[in-house]
C-alpha cells in the first residue's frame, strides 16, 4: 500500500516537472517557429508524454528517468535513454554493435535467455520483511488453531464433560524393572533375598525354578514308568514319546502346567457358581431351574431310549419309583400349611386359587403313569402353555379393574386399536419382535407414563384456570369442556374394551404380547408430537436445551389444537368419525377466535382513513365484506364485558353458610328460607376502590401480590428470550418426587464431572481424533534457520506487490 | 357379598438380600403431588443456605519460607507435590497430604524469579536474580550427597521467568528477550525479540505446544511461534500485563492478568477485542491460573484476595481472603481441579478448596445424587431474588469493601462525564466504545 502511494506521489511529481519542462521547451519553440510538421510532431510527443505520465499514475510503473531533450557530447552509460519516450531500453539495441562478430554467439544466446526473465526487484528494508514474516506466520498459526474450533464448540455445549478426558490405562511395570532399581538394605530384606537366592528363584522368567525343574524331571521319569491311564490322558505327550523328554522337557512342563491351571480355574469357577446358586433365595428362580432340569432329564432319557434301551428301562424304573413315592407322600396334596392358607384365600383371591390349581396340576402330573414318553412330553408342553395362559389373563384383568385408573386408561387406549386389528395379523413374527425389543421396553413404558402425567397435569392446570374464570380464560374453558368430552369418550371406550376383553379372554394371551409391541410403537410415534406440543413440563435435558434455544412461536394457541387432534385420533381409532369432526369444528372456532382478537382493531383503523371518492363502489363492496366478516363482534362492547367480568372476578365473594334442611324441611325443590339465608350470609368487606374505576378504557389487574413479589423474578434472565420459556423451565420439576428414577438421574446430571485424585491433563490432539505432527517442535526449530522458505518468499512478493 | 382384601405380590416388596434398599413403590401421578414449583423452590432455598453454611474453603497453610513466596509450580505426575520459590532464593518442595516441607534448597542468590517442572516430573528448573538457570533433580539427594543442581547455565542478563515445553526437552526463559533452550545445550537455540523492554513472563501453550505467549513491561502481550522462530503478533493494552495463562482445553484462548485490576480473556486469532473482561479485583492482578477443566480460572491480586472466575462470566463467583494473608503473588490450581494454592507476601502458602462448600472424601451414591440434585435446584432457581441474594453474599474485609465502593463511585462519575460530553457535542463525535474495546490500545502486526 505504501509503495503504491509512493508511486502515485512520484508520478504526480513527474507530471508537474514535465509540464514545467514543457513550458520551458515551448518558449523557444514559439520563438523559433520551425515548420508546422515539426510543431505537429512535437505536439504529438507532448501528448504521448502526458498520456504516459497519466498512465503511470495508477502506480503500476516505476519512476522513469526524465528524458534529456538537449543534445550532449558525452553520453554516460548510466544515463542511457531510448529513442522514443516511454520505450524501454532493449537488450537488442545494446547488442546491435556486437551482431557482426560471430565469436560472441554463445554469449548472445545466453543473453537472449536472460532476456526472457524479469529484472530483480529491489529488496525491502529489514523491518518490513520482518513484519511480513510475522504476518505470514500468524496466518499459518491461526489456521492450524482453527482446527480446534469444532472441538471447543462441542465441549462448550456438551451436556456433560467427564474429566480426565482420556481413559487412563494402568501401566503395569514388569517385576524385573522394579527389582533392578531396588536393593535389599535392611537385614530382614537381605535375609529374604538370601532365601530366594538359595532356592534360585528366577526373577526374569518365573515359569519354573531350577529346583522345580529338577523335581519335574524326576517326576516325569516316574510317570513314564508307571504310565497309568489317567496320566496318559493328562499328559498325552508323555505317553506317546517316553524317551524324548530331554528335548521337549520344557514344552511338556508348560503343557502340564497349563492343564493343571485350567482344571483349577474350572473347579474354582464351578465352586463359585454353585455357591452363588445356593445363595439365591428366589423361589421363582429355583422353580425355573427345576423345570429346566426336568426337561433336560427327559431329553436325556429319550436319547438313552434310542441308544441304550436297557439303561432306559432302568431309568424308567427309577421314574416309576419316584412316582410311587410321590403318591405315598402328602406332597402337593393341598394339605400343607401353605396350601390351607391358600385355600382360605382362594375364595377371594384369584392368584391364590391359581396357585392351588397349579399345585394340584403338578400332583397330577407327578402321579401320572408314564406310558409313551413322546406323547406325554407333548401333553406336558400343552399343559405348560395352559398354565401360562391364565397368568397373562389375570394380569390384564388386574389392569382393567385395578386401583390406578390412568394405568388402565393408558393400557386400554393403546389396546383399542390393536384388538380390532389383530385377528387378521399372524402373531408369530411380532412375538419375535418382542424378544428383540425387550430391553427397550421399560424405557418406552416410562415415556408413556410420563406423557400421561403431562397431560393430566396440564389438564389440572387448565381446569383451575377455567374455575378462576379469568378474562383470558374464555378459550381455556372451551378447551376444558372439550377435554371433558374427551374423557367421557375415553370412559366409553374403556367400557367397550372391557367387554371385549372378557369375551376374548382366551385369545388375549397371544394378543397381549402384540399389544406390548404396539404400545412401544405408539410411544415412538408419540415422541415427535411431544416436541411439537411443548407441554408444560419438559422431560429430558435435551428438551430443556431446546427450550432455551428455540424461539418462542408467537401463536400460543397452535400447539393445543394439535394436541387435541392427536387425542382425537387416539380415541377415534374404534369410534365413528363424528367426534373427530367435532374436534375439527372446535379447532376452527379456536382459529377464528384468534383472528377476532387481533385483527379487527387494526382493520377498523385502516378502513376510515382509506376512504376515497373515486373508488366508492369498490370501497363499499370491501366494507360490506369486512362487515360481513366481522358481523358478530363489537370490540367496544366486548371490552366492556371483559372489564365487567374482570371486576366481578376480582371482587371478594360473600360466604354463604346456610345449611339446607337444618331446622326445617329439606329436599329437592325446597330452598332454605330467605330469612335464614340472610342470617347466615357473611358479607365480604368492601375492598379498596379499583384503580381503573375512573378509567373506562383500561383494565388494571390487581392480582399482583406484594408478598409473593419478593420471591418472583422481575427481569427475564439472560439466556431466555420469552417469559414463557423461563416459566416452563421453572415449572418443570426435577426432583425424584415427581419423576421416575431414570428421569431424575437424567435431569440432575452434573455438567462437569471430575474424579478425585486423577490428574487432568490438557486436551491432546490424539484425544479428539486428530493426529498431531510426529516431529517434535524442538527438532523443527533446530532445522529451521532464520531464513524465509520458498513459500515465504512467494507470499512476501505478493505482499510487497500490493 | 364381596369382600375386598389387600393382597400384594411379595416380589414387589421383599428384598433379595438385607443389603438391598427397601423398594418404595411410588405413584407419580401429578395430582397426588401438587405444588411442585413451590416445594422445589423451598428445597433450592435450603440448598443455597446450606451451601453458604458449609462454605469453609480454607484447608491449610504451609509455613516455612523465610521470605515472601514468589513462585509456585505443580508436579506434573504427583498431586501431592508442590514446589515453591521465595524471595530469598530458597526453593521448597512440599507434600500436600502431610502438609509438610520435604526438601529445602538454597537455589539462588536474590529472588527465585521463576520455577517450572519438566513434563516427566523427574527434574525442575529455576531462574533467579543471579542470572542463572539451574536444573535440579526432583528426588532428594542420598545420604551424604550434596545438594547440587544437575546443570547450571550462566546468562548475560537477568532472567525473569521460565516455562518448560509440554512435550519436548526444551524450555523458554524471558528477560531481555525470549530465549528457547535445548536442555542439552548452554546456548539458546533461538532468541526472539520485539521491542526493547524487559519481559515479565513467558508461557507455553499446553495444546499447540509450539506457541508461546509473553508479556512485557511496555504494556504489551506478544505471541511467538517456536517452530518458525518468529513473533506472531502483539497487542498493547492500557497498562502492564503481569502474566498470562493459556486455557488447557481451548488451544486459542488465554487470559492475561493486568495491572489495571482486570483480567482479559483473548482469542489469540482476534487480539483486537478480548473475548471477555473480568473485573472484580480492586488492585493489580498478579497471577492467574486455569482450572484443568478449562471452565474456570483463579486470579491472585495485590488486594490480598484471590478470586475465581468462570471463563464466560465477567464477574467472579468466589472470593477468598483471610486476615493474615497479604498481597498474593502467585496462585495455582491443582491438577485434579479440586484445590487452589496461593503463595503470598507473608511467607505462607495456603491451600483452599476450589468449591468452598464441597464435601471432601468419598461420597456414597445417594449422597452424590442429593448433591447433584441440590446443584441443579440452585441452578434452576438462581435468578430468584431471595436465592440470588443468599448465594451471592460474601463477607469482605473492610479495605476491599471500601475500595469497591470507591471504585464504583469513580466508574459512575466517569460514565456520567462521558455521557455529558456526548450530550453536549456534535452527534457522532464522541462514539460509544464498548468495555471490551476500551482497554486495547493497539494490535501490532
Amino acid at each position: 500500500m505504501q509503495a503504491a502511494e509512493m508511486n502515485a506521489v512520484r508520478a504526480a511529481e513527474s507530471l508537474l516537472a514535465l509540464s514545467q519542462q514543457e513550458e520551458l521547451v515551448d518558449l523557444p519553440n514559439h520563438s523559433l517557429s520551425a515548420s508546422e510538421d515539426e510543431g505537429d510532431s512535437d505536439g504529438e510527443r507532448k501528448h504521448q508524454k502526458l498520456l504516459e505520465s497519466i498512465g503511470s499514475l495508477d502506480g503500476k510503473k516505476r519512476w522513469k528517468l526524465a528524458e534529456r531533450s538537449e543534445a550532449c557530447l558525452k553520453v554516460s552509460e548510466f544515463n542511457v535513454c531510448s529513442e522514443g519516450s516511454g520505450e524501454k531500453l532493449l537488450l537488442s539495441d545494446l547488442l546491435e554493435p556486437a551482431k557482426t562478430s560471430s565469436s560472441l554467439a554463445a554469449v548472445k544466446k545466453q543473453l537472449n535467455r536472460v532476456k526472457s526473465k524479469k529484472a530483480v526487484e529491489l529488496p525491502l528494508n529489514k523491518e518490513e520483511v520482518e513484519r511480513i514474516h510475522r504476518e505470514v506466520a500468524f496466518n499459518k498459526t491461526s489456521q492450524t488453531l482453527s482446527k480446534w474450533d469444532p472441538i471447543v464448540l462441542k465441549n462448550r455445549q456438551a451436556e456433560q464433560l467427564v474429566f480426565p478426558l482420556e481413559k487412563e490405562q494402568p501401566n503395569f511395570v514388569p517385576i524385573e524393572h522394579v527389582l533392578s532399581s531396588w536393593k535389599a538394605r535392611t537385614p530382614l530384606e537381605q535375609e529374604v533375598f538370601n532365601l530366594l537366592y538359595k532356592n534360585k528363584q528366577p526373577v526374569t522368567d518365573p515359569l519354573l525354578t531350577p529346583l522345580e525343574k529338577a523335581s519335574l524331571k524326576a517326576m516325569s521319569l516316574e510317570e513314564v514308568s508307571v504310565s497309568s491311564p489317567r496320566h496318559a490322558m493328562l499328559l498325552p505327550a508323555f505317553a506317546l514319546k517316553p524317551r524324548n523328554h530331554c528335548k521337549c522337557h520344557s514344552l511338556q512342563a508348560k503343557m502340564r502346567r497349563a492343564e493343571l491351571q485350567r482344571a483349577r480355574a474350572l473347579q474354582s469357577y464351578y465352586e463359585a457358581r454353585a455357591r452363588r446358586e445356593k445363595k439365591i433365595k428366589s423361589k421363582k428362580y429355583h422353580k425355573i431351574v427345576k423345570k429346566g432340569k426336568a426337561k433336560k432329564a427327559l431329553k436325556e432319557f429319550e436319547q438313552l431310549q434310542k441308544v441304550n434301551p436297557a439303561a432306559a428301562l432302568e431309568e424308567l424304573e427309577k421314574i416309576e419309583k419316584a412316582r410311587m413315592m410321590e403318591r405315598m407322600s402328602l406332597k402337593h396334596q393341598n394339605s400343607g400349611k401353605w396350601a390351607k392358607s391358600k385355600a382360605i384365600m382362594a375364595k377371594y383371591d384369584l392368584e391364590a386359587r391359581q396357585a392351588m390349581q397349579e399345585q394340584l396340576a403338578k400332583n397330577k402330573e407327578l402321579t401320572q403313569k408314564l406310558q409313551v414318553v413322546s406323547e406325554s412330553e407333548g401333553e406336558n408342553g400343552a399343559e405348560e402353555e395352559e398354565l401360562l395362559v391364565p397368568d397373562a389373563v389375570n394380569e390384564v384383568q388386574m389392569c382393567a379393574d385395578g386401583p390406578n385408573p390412568w394405568m388402565l386408561r393408558n393400557c386400554n387406549s393403546d389396546a383399542k386399536g390393536e384388538v380390532q386389528k389383530d385377528p387378521e395379523q399372524p402373531p408369530e413374527p411380532v412375538v419375535q419382535e418382542v424378544s428383540e425389543s425387550e430391553d427397550e421396553r421399560p424405557g418406552a413404558e416410562e415415556e408413556i407414563l410420563l406423557h400421561e402425567f403431562e397431560e393430566r397435569r396440564s389438564l389440572r392446570k387448565r381446569s383451575e384456570l377455567s374455575q378462576n374464570a379469568e378474562p383470558v380464560g374464555s378459550q381455556e374453558t372451551k378447551d376444558s369442556s372439550c377435554q371433558e368430552v374427551l374423557s367421557e369418550l375415553k370412559l366409553l371406550t374403556q367400557k367397550l374394551n372391557q367387554k371385549n376383553h372378557q369375551s376374548r379372554k382366551q385369545k388375549v394371551s397371544s394378543v397381549r404380547t402384540v399389544l406390548q409391541v404396539q404400545k412401544e410403537e405408539c410411544a415412538l410415534e408419540e415422541e415427535e408430537p411431544v416436541l411439537l406440543q411443548r407441554p408444560e413440563r419438559v422431560q429430558t435435558l435435551e428438551d430443556l436445551e431446546d427450550l432455551g434455544h428455540e424461539e418462542y412461536s408467537q401463536n400460543k394457541e397452535l400447539p393445543r389444537p394439535v394436541m387435541e387432534e392427536e387425542k382425537a385420533e387416539k380415541t377415534s381409532n374404534n369410534q365413528t368419525d363424528a367426534p373427530k369432526e367435532k374436534k375439527k369444528k372446535e379447532q376452527m372456532i379456536d382459529l377464528q377466535n384468534l383472528l377476532t382478537t387481533k385483527s379487527p382493531s387494526v382493520k377498523l383503523l385502516a378502513v376510515p382513513t382509506a376512504v376515497e371518492e373515486l373508488e366508492d363502489e369498490e370501497e363499499k363492496h370491501q366494507k360490506q365484506i369486512i362487515k360481513e366478516a366481522f358481523a358478530g363482534d363489537d370490540v367496544i362492547r366486548d371490552f366492556l364485558k371483559e372489564k365487567k367480568e374482570a371486576v366481578k372476578a376480582n371482587k371478594p365473594k360473600d360466604v354463604d353458610l346456610t345449611l339446607p334442611g337444618w331446622g326445617e324441611w329439606g329436599g329437592i325443590g325446597l330452598k332454605p328460607s330467605a330469612k335464614k339465608r340472610r342470617r347466615f350470609l357473611i358479607k365480604a368487606p368492601e375492598g379498596p376502590p379499583r384503580k381503573d374505576k375512573n378509567l373506562p378504557n383500561v383494565i388494571i389487574s390487581e392480582k399482583r401480590n406484594i408478598h409473593a413479589a419478593a420471591h418472583q423474578v422481575r427481569v427475564l434472565p439472560y439466556p431466555f428470550t420469552h417469559h414463557q420459556q423461563f416459566e416452563r423451565t421453572v415449572q418443570t420439576p426435577i426432583g425424584s418426587t415427581w419423576n421416575t428414577q431414570r428421569a431424575f438421574q437424567k435431569l440432575t446430571t452434573p455438567k462437569v464431572v471430575t474424579k478425585p485424585g486423577h490428574i487432568i491433563k490438557p486436551i491432546k490432539a490424539e484425544d479428539v481424533g486428530y493426529c498431531s505432527s510426529s516431529r517434535s517442535d524442538l527438532s523443527v526449530t533446530q532445522s529451521n534457520p532464520k531464513r524465509p522458505s520458498g513459500h515465504h518468499k512467494k507470499q512476501l512478493k505478493k505482499i510487497s506487490r500490493d | 357379598m364381596k369382600v375386598k382384601m389387600l393382597s400384594r405380590n411379595p416380589d414387589n416388596y421383599v428384598r433379595e438380600t438385607k443389603l438391598d434398599l427397601q423398594r418404595v413403590p411410588r405413584n407419580y401421578d401429578p395430582t397426588l403431588h401438587p405444588f411442585e414449583v413451590s416445594r422445589e423452590y423451598v428445597r433450592a432455598l435450603n440448598a443455597t443456605k446450606l451451601e453458604r453454611v458449609f462454605a469453609k474453603p480454607f484447608l491449610a497453610s504451609l509455613d516455612g519460607h523465610r521470605d515472601g513466596v514468589n513462585c509456585l509450580a505443580k508436579h506434573p505426575k504427583s498431586l501431592a507435590t508442590v514446589l515453591s520459590g521465595a524471595c530469598d532464593g530458597e526453593v521448597r518442595i512440599w507434600n500436600l497430604t502431610k502438609r509438610k516441607c520435604i526438601r529445602t534448597i538454597q537455589a539462588h542468590e536474590g529472588f527465585v524469579r521463576g520455577i517450572c517442572t519438566r513434563f516427566c516430573g523427574t527434574s525442575f528448573f529455576t531462574v533467579g536474580d543471579d542470572k542463572t538457570v539451574k536444573q535440579w533433580k526432583m528426588d532428594a539427594p542420598g545420604y551424604g550427597e550434596e545438594e547440587e543442581p544437575l546443570h547450571t547455565i550462566l546468562g548475560k542478563t537477568v532472567y525473569t521467568g521460565i516455562d518448560h515445553h509440554w512435550k519436548d526437552p526444551a524450555f523458554a526463559t524471558c528477560g531481555q528477550q525470549v530465549d528457547i533452550w535445548d536442555e542439552q545445550r548452554t546456548n539458546p537455540i533461538c532468541s526472539m525479540t520485539w521491542g526493547f523492554d524487559s519481559i515479565n513472563s513467558v508461557k507455553f501453550n499446553p495444546i499447540e505446544t509450539f506457541l508461546l505467549g509473553s508479556c512485557a513491561s511496555d504494556r504489551n502481550i506478544v505471541l511467538y511461534d517456536m517452530r518458525q522462530a518468529t513473533p506472531l503478533k502483539k497487542v498493547i493494552l492500557d497498562m502492564r500485563t503481569n502474566t498470562i495463562c493459556w486455557n488447557p482445553m481451548e488451544a486459542f484462548i488465554f487470559t492475561a492478568a493486568n495491572e489495571d485490576y482486570n483480567l482479559y480473556t483473548f482469542d489469540m486469532r482476534a487480539l483486537d477485542t478480548p473475548v471477555m473482561v473480568h473485573m472484580d479485583h480492586v488492585s493489580a492482578v498478579l497471577d492467574v491460573d486455569y482450572c484443568p477443566t478449562g471452565k474456570e480460572f483463579v486470579s491472585a491480586s495485590f488486594d490480598k484476595s484471590i478470586r475465581i472466575f468462570p471463563v464466560d462470566r465477567s464477574r467472579s463467583r468466589e472470593v477468598y481472603h483471610t486476615k493474615r494473608m497479604q498481597h498474593v503473588i502467585c496462585v495455582r490450581w491443582t491438577a485434579d481441579s479440586k484445590y487452589i494454592m496461593c503463595g503470598s507476601d507473608e511467607m505462607n502458602i495456603r491451600l483452599w478448596k476450589a468449591n468452598a462448600s464441597e464435601k471432601l472424601g468419598v461420597l456414597a451414591s445417594r449422597e452424590r445424587a442429593a448433591q447433584d440434585y441440590n446443584q441443579k435446584l440452585k441452578e434452576k432457581f438462581q435468578h430468584h431474588p431471595n436465592i440470588k441474594r443468599i448465594a451471592r453474599h460474601r463477607h469482605l474485609p473492610k479495605s476491599i469493601y471500601s475500595q469497591i465502593q470507591e471504585q464504583r463511585i469513580m466508574r459512575e462519575a466517569r460514565r456520567r462525564k462521558e455521557l455529558n460530553r456526548r450530550k453536549h457535542s456534535k452527534p457522532g463525535s464522541v462514539p460509544v466504545v464498548s468495555e471490551r474495546k476500551k482497554h486495547v490500545v493497539a494490535v501490532v502486526k
